[in-house]
C-alpha cells in the first residue's frame, strides 16, 4: 500500500508512510518483476529465520532438549494443537500449510519491527496472496470432499423455510468477503501500527514534547510486538475455521 | 484556493471514517468484557475459549481496519 510518497504540505521531517516504499536493492531506476527488492529481501530473511527456528536446531535432536530445540518443540506444539482444537483429527493432515502460514507471518511480522526494517506483511499485495490462496485452497477442498454438498454451508437448514433464501445471500456475501477482510486485517494493523510509531517519532522533534513522544514510541513499540504475534495467530486461527467449514459444512 | 473543495472533501471524508475505529473499539471491548464477564464465573472453562475470544475480537476488528482503509483511500489513493 501506499507505494508512492507524498511529500507535499507535511510539516513533519520525514512522512509516516515512506517505510513502505518498495525499491530495488541495486541501484535506483525502474524494476520489473525480476527485480530483488527491499520486499524481496525481507521475506528471504524471514524464510531464513524460520529455517534457524525450526530446522537447524531440531538437526541434531536430544532426549533432553537444548534451548532452541525446546522453542521450535513449543511452536509445532502450540500450532498444533491450535489445528486439532478447531478442525479436530481430520484436520491434522493439514497442518503443515497451516504451520507454514503461521510460522512465514510470525517472523515477516517480527522482523519488520527491526529498526530501519521493512514488513513484508504490511503490505496488501502480500496478505492479499496469503489469504487468496487460502480462499482458493478451501473452496476447492470442501467441493473435493464433499461434492455439492459443500453448497449446504449457504444453505441454513435450520432457519426458516421463508428465511433461508435470504440468509443464503447474506452467507454467499460473507464467504467472498472472507479472504478481503482475511487480508485487510493483517496488512491494515501491521501498517497502521508501523504508521503510528513513525507518527510519534516525526513529533520528537519538537524539543517541547519530544520526552513525551519518546515514551510514546517505547510503549506503542511494545504494544506492536503483542499485535505482531496476536495478528500471525489470528491469521492461522480463522484459516483453521475456514477449513473446518470445508471439511464439515453442515450448518 | 478553488481546486481545494475536493481535497477538503477528501480529508473530511478521511476524518468521518475515523468514526469507525472507535466503532470498532467499543465492538472489541463488549467481546473482551464479556469474555472476562463469562470467565470469572467459571474460569475452569475459560481456558479453552480462547481461541473463540481471539476470533470474536478479529470479526469486529476488521471492520474497524475497513475504516482505516477507506480513510487511507481517501488520503493517497483518491
Amino acid at each position: 500500500m501506499a507505494t508512492d510518497a507524498h511529500s507535499d504540505g507535511s510539516s513533519l521531517a520525514f512522512h509516516p508512510m515512506d517505510q513502505f516504499i518498495i525499491k530495488p536493492l541495486f541501484g535506483d531506476g525502474d524494476f520489473s518483476w525480476y527485480t530483488p527488492t527491499n520486499a524481496t529481501l525481507w521475506m528471504a530473511l524471514g524464510i531464513l529465520a524460520v529455517v534457524a527456528l525450526l530446522v537447524l536446531p531440531t538437526s541434531r535432536r536430544a532426549l533432553v532438549p537444548t534451548r532452541g530445540q525446546s522453542i521450535a518443540e513449543l511452536t509445532y506444539g502450540f500450532v498444533y494443537k491450535m489445528v486439532e482444537d478447531v478442525t479436530g483429527k481430520d484436520g491434522i493432515k493439514y497442518f503443515p500449510y497451516i504451520m507454514t502460514l503461521f510460522m512465514f507471518i510470525l517472523t515477516a511480522n517480527f522482523l519488520g519491527l527491526l529498526p530501519m526494517a521493512f514488513t513484508t506483511t504490511s503490505h496488501i499485495a502480500v496478505t492479499g496472496v496469503l489469504a487468496l490462496a487460502v480462499f482458493l485452497t478451501v473452496t476447492v477442498l470442501g467441493f473435493v470432499l464433499n461434492g455439492s454438498k459443500f453448497l449446504g454451508l449457504f444453505w441454513v437448514s435450520s432457519a426458516p423455510l421463508a428465511l433461508r433464501p435470504v440468509l443464503a445471500i447474506i452467507e454467499l456475501i460473507s464467504y467472498f468477503v472472507r479472504p478481503v477482510s482475511h487480508s485487510v486485517r493483517l496488512g491494515g494493523n501491521m501498517m497502521a501500527g508501523h504508521a503510528v510509531i513513525k507518527v510519534f517519532a516525526g513529533f520528537a522533534q519538537v524539543a517541547v514534547i519530544s520526552p513525551i513522544a519518546i515514551a510514546g514510541v517505547v510503549a506503542i513499540y511494545g504494544l506492536e510486538i503483542m499485535v505482531a504475534f496476536i495478528q500471525a495467530y489470528v491469521f492461522t486461527i480463522l484459516t483453521c475455521v475456514y477449513l473446518k467449514d470445508a471439511l464439515h459444512p453442515a450448518h | 484556493m478553488e481546486g481545494d473543495i475536493a481535497a477538503m472533501g477528501q480529508f473530511i471524508g478521511a476524518g468521518l471514517a475515523g468514526i469507525g475505529s472507535g466503532a470498532a473499539a467499543i465492538g472489541v471491548g463488549h467481546v473482551a468484557g464479556n469474555f472476562l464477564a463469562g470467565a470469572l464465573r467459571n474460569p475452569s472453562a475459560a481456558a479453552g475459549q480462547t481461541a473463540t475470544l481471539f476470533i470474536g475480537i478479529a470479526f469486529a476488528e476488521a471492520l474497524g481496519i475497513f475504516s482505516f482503509l477507506v480513510a487511507l483511500l481517501l488520503m493517497f489513493a483518491v
